[in-house]
């Protein structure tokens, strides 16, 4: 099809269409994944010292000692801890129980709380770790048995703002959700709308071809795109970061198809409401980038939100998509598990379609001159 | 058949009336003019004729067929050049070409004869984009790619706005060929001397039309006599003329002033009362009225007519 063949060469020949098709994910995803991946140097911990016994200044001493930590201040009392977050100066509180020496003596264990700092995921993950570690290292030498299964010390790790601390890698399917509905929205609505300005859409509709076909072939070679990006971002997070896909990949692969047709229809509707390019950037953007962002639950837990972003997410495609493909990809579920939310997107598209194919005229729009 | 029947056709664009009762027809291969000044309505009237508008009235076919209820059928036998030229800039001059042709169901070689003429002078650069293309070039690819499904009717909006003057003369040239194609072509252009190359031409102004026949009978449909009044202070001398009881019009024409003179007034007094005014040796002749003139005068006609 010659408008196929033509649109591949629009896009071939635009460096900065070709920026944004492949040098954005490919950026994004490494500064996703590196930037979230700081090593720990002497993060600042505060200690709650509730037993004030050998045990609990041994393991003090041996975590300010460490390359990782240090302690940044003593705390008297639990309600220390929320003011002592908020001036976000420590990464962890660790508190140390009542009596822990007698406790350890008596009944040959003991409970640490390490409560962390969930808003920076892989910093607590990080934290918690090499405390577990030094608690460890210390319970082997009070039993004298470094084999031991059973660590006299009990580490009970909670999360502070972020509870349930999903996997540090979702941002990969947030990256895919994000790229998907920046390619198909705002590539396919600047280049549709790139043909009223520069005029050329006046000899299309004089032409023969019908409107379909005009939309067809503008949107084909988006629609391929984007599915090589989302096997390139995928190839990417496994070999540099090492996340293999957990579901099935064909699964994964045509719920992407029906994201990125949803992402297209959206981009056709744009460009059919609009006639000049900046404002179908500044639409794709404000209305489609910010709340994916901000909303899908991508970075910042819907769980979280008051219920009314709540409510307002559950009409964004992004929320979605971002469940099913984090249900496919981390936890390896299979379609069982997200046929509600596959129905929801393909409703969408479903609609969204009608509407532009009804939007998109024949002829042109009054206003045009 | 006619090769294009307009009645009554009006457009508004809210409340402002761009095209005002138009109803004019085209004969077929007839190369027809619009001329008019920038928002006379030549536009608009196009895009009418080319369905991209479903006008607010009236009534217009295309060989017979109608640009509202025919249009699908029409757009087959259309070809259009929009005012702005319709290329893809970042694509060369031969995708350009093959693009237009495939969209229209034909290919380059189907109809090469016809546009051979114009695209042989622009064949050299077939590997160039069409951004980097000149003015001219442009317009000669833009043509091209109207052309090559071979339409029956030729729509062409400003094509020499913006173009040389040895392209603009190349571009007509190209037209008068195609018009022994059998081709009916229907131009708007704001240039009054290329109207002299049409059949017939049509003055709009303001979404009328002020008349329409050959260029030769509009011309010889001036009333007066025309004198053109030549000195080297043009500026003084139109000041003088306009202050004249005698004079009943004056316009500024090339180098000289073009006036008429109201009934029974001789060029004789102007020359004398112009020494007086201290503009001495003032050359008089008598001019033969250019489409410019015509249109001037129509233009105030116009005006007076709408002041009552």
């Amino acid at each position: 099809m010659a408008f196929v063949r033509k649109e591949f060469l629009h896009i071939f020949r635009d460096f900065r269409t070709l920026i944004i098709l492949f040098g954005i994910p490919a950026a994004q995803i490494l500064i996703f994944g590196y930037a979230v991946r700081t090593d720990l140097k002497n993060a600042g911990v505060a200690i709650l010292d509730n037993a004030r016994d050998e045990v609990s200044q041994e393991l003090t001493k041996k975590i300010d000692a460490s390359e990782f930590f240090y302690i940044n201040r003593q705390l008297d009392s639990y309600d220390e801890i929320d003011a002592t977050f908020k001036q976000g100066r420590i990464k962890a509180v660790i508190i140390f129980p009542d009596r822990m020496a007698s406790g350890i003596a008596r009944e040959g264990k003991a409970t640490v709380s390490i409560i962390a700092d969930g808003s920076e995921p892989n910093t607590a993950s990080l934290v918690t770790g090499y405390v577990t570690g030094i608690l460890n290292d210390y319970s082997a030498t009070l039993t004298g048995d470094v084999t031991s299964s059973m660590p006299v010390i009990n580490p009970e790790v909670r999360m502070y703002f972020n509870p349930n601390l999903e996997s540090h890698f979702m941002f990969v399917p947030g990256v895919i959700t994000l790229i998907l509905i920046l390619i198909c929205a705002l590539m396919t609505s600047v280049t549709i709308v790139r043909e009223k300005e520069f005029g050329t859409m006046e000899v299309l509709l004089v032409s023969p071809l019908k409107p379909w076909q005009i939309i067809v072939g503008k949107v084909t070679p988006y629609f391929f795109l984007s599915l090589v990006n989302v096997i390139v971002i995928l190839l990417m997070a496994w070999f540099v970061f090492g996340l293999p896909v957990r579901g099935s990949i064909a699964l994964l692969i045509s719920e992407c198809m029906l994201y990125i047709l949803l992402g297209l229809s959206i981009g056709i509707l744009v460009s059919a409401s609009v006639s000049k390019m900046e404002n179908a950037i500044f639409i794709s953007f404000l209305a489609l980038m910010l709340p994916s962002l901000l909303l899908s639950g991508f970075i910042f837990p819907i769980e979280n939100m008051p219920k009314i972003y709540d409510y307002v997410s559950m009409i964004l495609p992004p929320r979605w998509f971002v469940e099913i493909i984090r249900a496919i990809m981390i936890k390896g579920a299979g379609f069982g598990y997200i046929w509600k939310e596959t129905a929801i997107l393909a409703g969408m598209t479903m609609i969204l379609m009608i509407i532009s194919s009804r939007k998109f005229k024949t002829r042109l729009e009054e206003g045009e001159r | 058949m006619k090769a294009i029947e307009a009645k009554n056709i009006t457009h508004h664009y809210g409340k402002i009336t761009a095209v005002d009762d138009l109803s004019f027809t085209v004969g077929e291969g007839e190369l027809f003019g619009f001329i008019g000044p920038d928002g006379a309505g030549k536009t608009t009237l196009f895009r009418i004729a080319a369905t991209l508008i479903i006008p607010s009235g009236g009534r217009m076919t295309l060989f017979g067929l109608n640009v509202v209820s025919g249009f699908r059928e029409l757009r087959n036998h259309i070809g259009y050049m929009p005012g702005r030229f319709s290329l893809y800039q970042d694509l060369t001059v031969e995708e350009n070409l093959r693009f237009y042709a495939t969209i229209f169901g034909t290919t380059i070689k189907e109809n090469y004869y016809l546009i051979e003429p114009i695209y042989r002078q622009i064949e050299p650069f077939k590997k160039r984009r069409a951004g980097q293309l000149s003015g001219g070039m442009k317009q000669k690819l833009a043509l091209s790619c109207a052309l090559i499904h071979k339409p029956r009717v030729l729509i062409l909006d400003e094509p020499t706005t913006g173009v040389d003057a040895v392209s603009r003369t190349e571009f007509w040239e190209m037209l008068e060929g195609l018009k022994e194609e059998g081709i009916t072509i229907i131009v708007s252009t704001p240039y009054m001397d290329e109207a002299l190359r049409c059949d017939r031409i049509a003055l709009m102004q303001q979404g009328r039309l002020m008349g329409i026949d050959t260029p030769a009978a509009i011309r010889s449909a001036y009333g007066r006599k025309l004198w053109s009044v030549s000195h080297p202070e043009r500026y003084r001398l139109l000041l003088a003329l306009r202050k004249m009881p005698q004079v009943a019009a004056s316009e500024p024409f090339g180098d000289s002033v073009h006036m008429t003179l109201h009934e029974g007034a001789i060029p004789e007094d102007v020359r004398r009362m112009l020494d007086e005014a201290g503009i001495h040796d003032a050359a008089i002749n008598e001019a033969t009225p250019g489409i410019e003139d015509v249109f001037l005068e129509l233009m105030k006609k116009e005006v007076r007519r709408s002041e009552v």
